[in-house]
């Protein structure tokens, strides 16, 4: 009895889940009257703005994990070493942007970096992308600073860092070639969710008026019929190949340490 | 011989400069996280012209904002509250149901997944689903007759956005509500059971109680969670559904308002709700943990 009751719940969440994916790629793949084809991949892939918009996300993205990583791997390394009584302010810092919505934040970036403030990064294009790309990494903050910190807590540190430093190796040398091959699993991870949560970023990008694959996926949706269903396809599938891949690094990390 | 003069230097190196560690971080959530946020909640207190004043907050009075607020708060509460129980169902079915093991790691996996799944994806995939032309609504008319949209319902709607958001929502709660499920210890309810306790009474004077900061923890969660929410909106409903990030988002782009510092309100009454709501949660989840560890 109780275990029909939980099957005929599941069975029930899982349709909720599948019925909006199925509606999603059916869309997607009826363009041609009558049959199933690909055609509105085709007319997607034929895009140029798709190619614009893709590449450029997809390049926002890496460096937004780049900064990520240089910015939260020596800061929580830092912080667990020397100063560990901050760790509770830096952790409850990094979950702000969870709680302070993303239009807000970039709300304030328009008024606070506009052309006739003190830095006047939205005068210029590169200004603008350098913005957005660390407005996307304050985004991120919360889920690569948990990452991080948890795979440093499962290693010795200060053990790490002592023996280091008595072979003779400098802060860069400890944090390149001792605690970052340490802590990659983690590292990695945040950089998944990071390239997901980028990909799919459409606020900030809207507003900041850049040429991001979150606003062409907005702009499609109001101007085509077919085209935006198999871009959301798409994005589904970048979306599940991130996080599919972070169980994939993580199951391998644990394997290879049950091995040892 | 050459150890007493290294000693100095060291000891100078060291002492003072500790906080140039963090120092990068600082600068970066100061500059980009703070100020932007800090300029926002000034700038709700200002005239245009600098002046302190609280004709912006007062501005935030009048019907059609109040009324995009409480559509807001609506919409947010109902998806969390039933994000919250579908979730909690669902989480429970597996963890407490007695399915096969293997269940779970896929739903967990999927949960991930989906919870990071919305914005605009996310609303194409729901109108292909329930939208005028979608798959369940044609399926509906041409198979039973029945006319989903005769009926009231529309997916630029009310239960149409919260339907929507429970795409992200109940995932969220599956991932946090699972470890609280496995923190319910097996001899709590043999406990019960020797006093003579039914399931239901078990439930309702033993494990509930114990869950319950974390369900509601989790609901102000979800709740903020929801509220922030601009991208699925704005996709789903264009500008047809007056909610508060769709009028904030308006008014960035074109002051639509007619007042530029109005807008700075609105979004300082988005930090205090949203705020609000997480510090609920925090102040639960301290509590919550307590018990579950």
């Amino acid at each position: 009895m109780k275990k029909l009751l939980a099957w005929a719940i599941l069975l029930l969440g899982i349709t909720y889940f599948i019925l909006p994916l199925v509606g999603m790629t059916e869309f997607s793949l009826s363009m041609r009257r009558g049959v199933y084809s690909l055609d509105a991949y085709r007319a997607v892939l034929a895009d140029p703005r798709f190619h614009q918009t893709f590449g450029y996300s997809v390049i926002m993205a890496l460096l937004t994990i780049v900064f990520g990583v240089l910015l939260v791997v020596p800061t929580a390394f830092w912080v667990q070493l020397k100063m560990p009584h901050l760790r509770p302010v830096v952790e409850f810092v990094t979950l702000l942007p969870l709680v302070i919505p993303a239009i807000v934040i970039v709300f304030g970036y328009i008024r606070l970096y506009n052309t006739s403030s003190w830095l006047p990064l939205t005068g210029t294009t590169f200004g603008t992308n350098l913005l957005l790309m660390l407005g996307y990494a304050t985004l991120s903050l919360p889920y690569m600073y948990r990452a991080v910190d948890t795979g440093l807590r499962t290693i010795d540190v200060a053990t790490l860092t002592e023996a280091a430093q008595s072979l003779g190796a400098g802060w860069t040398t400890i944090l390149a070639r001792v605690i970052l091959p340490n802590v990659l699993v983690a590292v990695l991870s945040g950089a998944f969710v990071t390239f997901a949560i980028v990909m799919g970023e459409f606020t900030m990008a809207a507003l900041l008026n850049r040429p991001a694959f979150g606003p062409y996926l907005q702009l499609m949706g109001a101007n085509k019929a077919y085209e935006p269903f198999a871009l959301a396809v798409i994005a589904f599938v970048i979306t599940w190949a991130c996080m599919g891949l972070i169980q994939l690094v993580t199951r391998f990390s644990k394997h290879t340490k049950a091995a040892r | 011989m050459t150890a007493p003069p290294q000693a100095p230097p060291r000891a100078r190196r060291r002492l003072p400069l500790t906080w140039l560690g963090v120092l990068p971080f600082a600068l970066f959530v100061g500059l980009f996280l703070f100020a932007p946020t800090m300029k926002i909640v000034i700038g709700a207190f200002q005239t245009p012209e600098g002046g302190l004043t609280l004709d912006n907050i007062r501005g935030l009075f009048t019907t059609s904002i109040l009324s995009s607020y409480w559509i807001s708060i609506k919409i947010s509460a109902t998806s969390a509250a039933l994000g919250c129980l579908v979730g909690f169902l669902m989480a429970a079915a597996v963890v407490l149901g007695g399915l096969p093991g293997w269940i779970r790691s896929p739903l967990l996996t999927f949960s991930g997944v989906a919870s990071n799944f919305a914005g605009v994806p996310l609303a194409f995939a729901f109108l292909a689903t329930l939208g005028p032309l979608g798959l369940i609504t044609v399926w509906l008319r041409s198979e039973f007759g029945i006319n989903l949209r005769a009926l009231g319902f529309n997916i630029l709607s009310f239960w149409g956005l919260t339907i929507t958001y429970l795409f992200f929502q109940i995932p969220l709660m599956i991932l946090i509500i699972t470890p609280a499920l496995d923190g319910l210890k097996r001899e709590w309810r043999e406990a019960a059971s020797v006093l003579g306790a039914t399931g239901a009474q078990y439930w309702r004077m033993v494990a509930l109680p114990i869950l319950f900061p974390a369900l509601l923890g989790t609901f102000a969660l979800l709740f903020a969670n929801a509220f922030g929410a601009v991208a699925t909106a704005i996709a789903l409903t264009g500008s047809s559904l007056n909610i508060v990030p769709i009028m904030l988002f308006a008014q960035i782009r074109g002051d639509v308002l007619g007042n530029p510092n109005l807008g700075y309100a609105m979004a300082f009454g988005m930090i205090l709700v949203t705020g609000v709501a997480n510090v609920i949660y925090i102040w639960l989840r301290i509590r919550s943990e307590r018990w579950l560890k």
